[in-house]
């Protein structure tokens, strides 16, 4: 029995090893988010010192800083910790149930739906606030619908899904720039603000109910994360296993659409972010896994650190968060694109 | 070889210890039709794996003998008829409890970028793990056995994107191994194999199935390793079950000619002792058997 014992040493410590790299990436990036986070509280028009913030969060700041810190900086700041959240596990989450890196919720069209949906609510309707965002989750959650019907062929495959995400995304978007064109100036302003994502003037108004939300969506995809590992195996391989593929993989997608509706109605389809945080929180993780723990927190900190940068760089006009992710996230698409067609793993 | 012997002896004394052994589990298919879209695949077959032997399942291609195999393990729900694991329809039963006594390994298992084969082997356990159970020791154990039995421990960090063909294979069946099942599936598990890692692995699953009495059934393309690795042969043509028996019993050059639509001739396997199969193909043939044939 030598043999067998020589194994469960080796097999317990390669698997500490994985946990030992799984905690201190998770660590890492969580350190680096709350680092970020700080700094966005600390700068600004006035820089605030650290000891004075963590003593306004504590109930004892001045009315100015109350000011300052609660109602400006504390809310934009949250709201991009989440929303990057949100994006950051609705893109891993469809990733990893398609098998392709391109299955992000804004390439197949379920940010513009949100998007669309908000829109028709600002400039056909006139509407502002909550009901905005309740549009756009309808929105989302509706393009999600349809998509899936469309696709629909005895279950659905990763490539068709795509395919018919992205035509939608084109039909969406021209619905959008129907409305813009269509609509009186001010209203047209508006939505273009909300249409390339913006965390400016985020108050409690979004952060709340996006909060609340993440408080119930979040725990179910990472419970429901932990089998979509066993997706990864294929179909077959996973039922085989007694994964309930099907019942998993619709409870995934209805939590994905869902964080990548809210987190739009909350601050705007904020470009990319779903698309770049699963590649470098899997390329970090380095394991296989899913890794959604690390694509949420990357998701957070590509909003917070680009948030910070459209804000305070110099030589930069004072952007909309989305501006600087989709100058970033573009080219990464392209290449993508170009290295999905020529390695013909497309399927 | 020895540690591996021990290992697979130990797999055994596990497996009568949790009283597998006594009661063994019964795989069957009664008037089971399948189809793919509305197209009918399988018409209607009945099946029974018999308990503790290995079963071949051959046929040309498209003959529906994965499909079978793939119905049998409840991948594909049947458009007829009924599948029956321990006498009850495996659909009223839940999948964590049919995968807790059936394993299949599919024909094309997918491993995910960068998982280590630990892990992958380590997935084995999923059908003992409750939604929150934490890993314990007996699931180290399950997958410590699995590698040493497939002579797989050695590669335990390495990522399985960097392995052979053959140790890739060794290592997918570890991880039906570490599921620990009375029952094994396997889709033409030796495809891509050369001759030398074919008759390895097929050796790896004899071991298995007579020391610990595993029920196995394998879709196999390879007719003279079938005949001389089956203890029940079962030839399919077009859907449907031709014959079904024991190698010896069943395999003559009729039947065989008539299933694959080629001429062949059987002959005694000088090692094994069972059929071996020889095609007779248009061209290369002796004078003499030219001359018989066309006579």
């Amino acid at each position: 029995m030598t043999a067998a014992t020589f194994d469960l040493g080796a097999i317990a410590r390669t698997r500490a090893r994985g946990r030992v790299r799984r905690i201190s990436v998770a660590g890492g990036l969580a350190i680096a988010v709350v680092v970020v986070f700080a700094l966005s509280l600390v700068v600004g028009a006035a820089v605030i010192s650290l000891p004075d913030v963590l003593s306004t969060l504590a109930g004892q700041g001045s009315r100015n800083t109350n000011y300052v810190i609660l109602e400006l900086r504390l809310p934009r700041a949250l709201a991009g910790v989440l929303v990057g959240i949100a994006f950051g596990l609705s893109g891993a989450v469809f990733q990893n149930l398609l098998h392709n890196p391109l299955a992000s919720p804004d390439v197949i069209g379920i940010s513009t739906g949100a998007s669309a949906a908000a829109v028709l609510g600002i400039v056909g309707l006139g509407l502002s606030g909550l009901a905005i965002s309740g549009f756009a989750l309808g929105g989302a959650l509706l393009t999600a619908l349809a998509m899936y019907a469309i696709a629909w062929r005895n279950g659905v495959s990763g490539y068709r899904l795509i395919l018919v995400g992205i035509g939608l995304n084109a039909l969406l978007l021209s619905v959008i720039s129907y409305f813009m064109t269509s609509a009186q100036v001010t209203n047209a302003q508006d939505a273009l603000l909300w249409i390339s994502g913006s965390l400016s003037g985020r108050n409690w108004n979004q952060v709340v109910p996006l909060l609340v939300a993440l408080v119930v969506l979040v725990p179910i995809t990472m419970v429901l994360g932990r089998v979509l590992g066993m997706l990864g195996l294929g179909d077959d391989t996973a039922r085989g296993l007694g994964v309930p593929v099907g019942r998993v993989r619709l409870g995934l997608i209805v939590a994905a659409v869902a964080l990548a509706g809210v987190a739009t109605a909350a601050t705007g389809p904020i470009a990319f972010v779903a698309l770049l945080a699963g590649p470098i929180g899997r390329g970090l993780a380095k394991d296989g896994s899913p890794a959604l723990l690390p694509s949420a927190l990357v998701g957070a900190l590509i909003v917070l650190v680009a948030d910070f940068a459209a804000q305070h760089a110099p030589f930069l006009p004072n952007l909309p968060v989305g501006v600087l992710t989709g100058a970033i996230g573009a080219p990464y698409l392209l290449w993508q694109l170009a290295r999905t067609n020529s390695g013909g793993q497309g399927g | 070889m020895t540690a591996v012997s021990k290992a697979i002896t130990a797999l055994a004394a596990t497996d009568s210890s949790d009283g597998h052994t006594s009661t063994r589990h019964t795989l069957a298919a009664e008037g089971l039709r399948l189809s793919y879209d509305k197209t009918e695949i399988v018409h209607g077959i009945d099946l029974e794996l018999p308990p503790g032997k290995v079963t071949m399942i051959i046929g040309p291609n498209g003959c529906g003998k994965s499909t079978t195999l793939r119905g049998l393990a409840r991948l594909l729900d049947p458009s007829g008829g009924r599948v029956l694991l321990d006498g009850k329809d495996i659909t009223t039963i839940s999948n964590r409890e049919v995968a807790q006594v059936l394993g299949i390994l599919p024909q094309h298992p997918v491993a995910p970028d960068g998982i280590t084969v630990t892990d992958l082997v380590s997935r084995g356990r999923y059908p003992h793990q409750g939604w929150f159970r934490k890993w314990n020791a007996e699931d180290d154990e399950a997958v410590a056995q699995a590698l040493t039995v497939t002579n797989t421990a050695e590669l335990a960090q390495r990522p399985v994107g960097s392995l052979s063909g053959g140790q890739r294979q060794r290592v997918w069946i570890a991880m039906a191994l570490a599921q620990r099942t009375d029952l094994l599936l396997l889709d033409e598990p030796t495809t891509f194999l050369d001759l030398a890692n074919q008759v390895e692995l097929l050796d790896l699953l004899t071991d298995l199935n007579r020391r610990s009495g595993t029920t196995i059934a394998i879709v196999l393309h390879d007719l003279n390793l079938a005949c001389r690795y089956a203890d029940h042969l079962v030839c399919m043509k077009a859907g449907d079950i031709v014959a079904e028996g024991t190698p010896k019993e069943i395999v003559t050059a009729e039947i065989i000619s008539a299933v694959f639509g080629m001429r062949c001739d059987v002959l005694i396997d000088p090692v094994s002792d069972t059929p071996m199969i020889v095609p007779i193909g248009r061209h290369h043939t002796h004078p003499a058997r030219e001359s018989e044939s066309t006579s």
